[in-house]
């Protein structure tokens, strides 16, 4: 009935009332095109090789491939509401499940799980350290961090020691329940509630959309900017920790690459979520659903042959065709 | 003939020596640095023979990048895709003049300077057009160049004709003048030397300082920022070529090293990251600094990957400082 109604006839009208939809509540479109793009990947699958992509076990796989990149994105989606970028999630990710099966063999599963949690957490702060109190540009320290933290690895990993995952976090990484629910919803759900809740509720959550909105004007209000950055850069140090011990839980060994093809993808997800670049707008909730669209796309793209290099570019246009429609609807009204 | 001699001959009183100190001090000390560098390279008995020409042929492609990176920050903005432009130029390089002659090589070598600049004018054109931030839309090129690279070789292979790769690694006229140098010299007098004192020039500083001001004054706001990125794509073809020549293959994952070591070449030289502050003649100094540390690392027994970690230490320690040295400017 209503969409035959005289209100929205011209197409022009009906655009601007679609990207006012998008720029108002983008969880409504990124689920419509989450569903698509299944409907899409299903349809290839079966003229490819007649067999059906659209089953609930393929929906549980998305959902258990999704969770690394999802928790990677989600320390991206602290810091970039902060305005500023943390690009060495992938790195300090693979520094905890360096770690994780790295001492393991020697301290026992908890210690080793802690050793990697706290890992993480110091790389973040290092890097809060620089962008918080020295006023580095967050892209170039955190770039720089990542390349020392990778050079670490790479003298770490060429030392002898006993590499072994434990059954826990491999079933953590691996596994399901129930026949369709992945083990790694338990980890990725709670933290996923604590930040979407936090981000609404906590007096710290709001305090990142002030220091990402007009930072200078949160210093004059009296708000300790730097200590928010602080906390924010060793936050997503953490998340991407505990990203990087689902992985080596799911690939059962750690290397040197575990996580670096998740890079782009963490601050594509956040994009494609409907979080600012400049910082001060979005969440995570549109975050969750990017990291869900780009695990299916990833599948769609696996399915159709294509090569590393094709995906790359592709992600490098999407984040960069996003960045340019949010600017246009938020600067449009 | 360079800026201290113009700036003697200013007619008002002539500048204070405080000044001057304050403009050039940087870069003196930057010279300072690498001359100490030198000398203690020297004592190393292990480099004996190679002399300069080996310094030259690892620190040339870096020189290249960091002029691209401190063109591009002096008109306030900020280039990460300069990395994997240098890949793509390398790779195209390698692949097709490894079955070309030397002058067929040069003829395509000069093409793809043409093509790198063009690339880096796309790059200006995009941020100037969609109103993004320079950073976004260069990392979003940062993956489109690497993408291109990793599809044209997948594994690092090709060439060059053995004089094209004399041109990085040979010396001219003597022993002690590497050929690598005086082209790095000869790029910098050709393309930054008429510029900088000219109006294109004088346009890049001034949109770098205040973009308000600069455009109230009658500058092309739009149009120099999309000449600044062209003129750092075609530094980063001439980093691309010069990798090719120096290294003889092309590889699709050479350029990384270049992204954040040519903003810390240009923060090390005296390019202020808020733009608008510092030329291209530090950087080129720094860009030696950064390679010579890792040299005398090496060459002091220390393991490559432990070089790498100290290496990127000091960068990041550079930055802070640089970091810090804003913070002091905003304040005063």
């Amino acid at each position: 009935m209503s969409a035959g109604s005289p209100q929205i006839a011209s197409p022009a009208a009906r655009l601007r009332a679609a990207q006012r939809l998008l720029s108002d509540n983008p969880a409504i479109a990124l689920t419509f095109i989450f569903i698509a793009l299944f409907v899409v990947t299903d349809i290839v699958n079966r003229a490819q090789s007649g067999k059906a992509f659209l089953t609930p076990t393929q929906v549980s796989t998305t959902f258990l491939y999704a969770a690394p990149l999802a928790l990677l994105a989600a320390g991206q989606t602290l810091v970039m509401l902060t305005g500023g970028v943390d690009l060495s999630v992938a790195t300090t990710a693979t520094a905890g499940a360096f770690i994780t099966s790295g001492t393991a063999q020697a301290q026992g599963t908890g210690t080793a799980l802690l050793l990697a949690l706290g890992l993480g957490f110091g790389i973040g702060l290092v890097n809060g350290i620089g962008v918080a109190i020295f006023r580095v540009n967050p892209l170039i320290m955190t770039l720089g961090i990542s390349s020392v933290t990778l050079g670490a690895l790479t003298i770490y990993s060429q030392k002898r020691f006993v590499a072994l995952v434990p059954n826990i976090v491999n079933t953590l990484g691996s596994s399901r329940f129930l026949k369709y629910v992945p083990y790694d919803l338990l980890v990725w759900a709670p933290i996923a509630a604590l930040i979407i809740l936090g981000l609404r509720y906590s007096g710290f959550g709001r305090m990142i959309f002030a220091v990402g909105d007009n930072p200078v004007a949160c210093r004059l209000a009296g708000v300790r900017v730097w200590q928010v950055l602080l906390l924010v850069y060793a936050l997503s140090g953490a998340f991407s920790a505990v990203a990087g011990i689902l992985l080596v839980g799911f690939n059962d060994a750690a290397d040197l690459g575990i996580a670096a093809p998740f890079l782009l993808p963490s601050v594509a997800a956040v994009v494609i979520g409907g979080t600012s670049i400049l910082g001060g707008s979005g969440g995570y909730g549109g975050t969750i659903l990017g990291a869900l669209i780009l695990t299916v796309l990833d599948s769609l793209l696996t399915i159709l042959n294509a090569s590393q290099a094709l995906k790359q570019i592709l992600y490098g246009s999407i984040i960069l065709a996003l960045a340019w429609l949010y600017a246009r609807t938020s600067s449009g009204d | 003939m360079t800026s201290s001699a113009a700036l003697e001959a200013r007619p008002r009183g002539g500048p204070s020596a405080g000044r001057l100190a304050r403009r050039h001090g940087w870069t003196v000390g930057v010279y300072v640095l690498l001359l100490l560098l030198l000398l203690y390279w020297q004592t190393i008995p292990a480099h004996w023979g190679s002399f300069d020409v080996q310094l030259a042929i690892d620190a040339l492609p870096l020189a290249f990048a960091a002029m691209a990176q401190s063109v591009v920050i002096i008109s306030g903005g900020i280039d990460l895709s300069v990395g994997s432009l240098i890949s793509l130029v390398n790779v195209v390089s390698a692949k097709y003049m490894i079955d070309m002659g030397f002058r067929n090589a040069l003829l395509f070598g000069a093409l793809l300077l043409l093509g790198s600049a063009a690339a880096g004018a796309f790059t200006g054109s995009l941020i100037v057009l969609t109103r993004v931030p320079d950073i976004v839309v260069t990392l979003a090129m940062l993956f489109v160049w690497a993408g291109l690279a990793l599809e044209i070789l997948q594994i690092p292979g090709g060439g060059a004709p053995a004089q094209y790769l004399q041109l990085g690694t040979g010396h001219w006229w003597s022993q002690w003048i590497p050929s690598g140098l005086v082209i790095l010299l000869l790029a910098y007098a050709i393309f930054w030397l008429p510029l900088r004192w000219a109006r294109p020039g004088l346009a890049l500083y001034s949109i770098g300082s205040n973009r308000n001001a600069a455009y109230l004054s009658g500058v092309g706001v739009a149009r120099t920022r999309i000449f600044a990125y062209a003129l750092g794509g075609l530094f980063c073809g001439l980093a691309g070529l010069s990798l090719s020549a120096t290294s003889g293959i092309g590889d699709p994952s050479a350029g990384q090293y270049y992204t954040l070591n040519s903003v810390a070449a240009a923060v090390l030289g005296g390019v202020l990251l808020i733009g608008g502050v510092g030329g291209l003649i530090g950087p080129i100094a720094a860009a030696f600094v950064v390679t010579l540390v890792k040299t005398i690392l090496i060459l002091k027994g220390v393991d490559q990957n432990w070089a790498q970690v100290i290496q990127g230490t000091l960068i990041i320690v550079v930055v802070m400082i640089g970091g810090l040295a804003i913070r002091q400017r905003r304040r005063t």
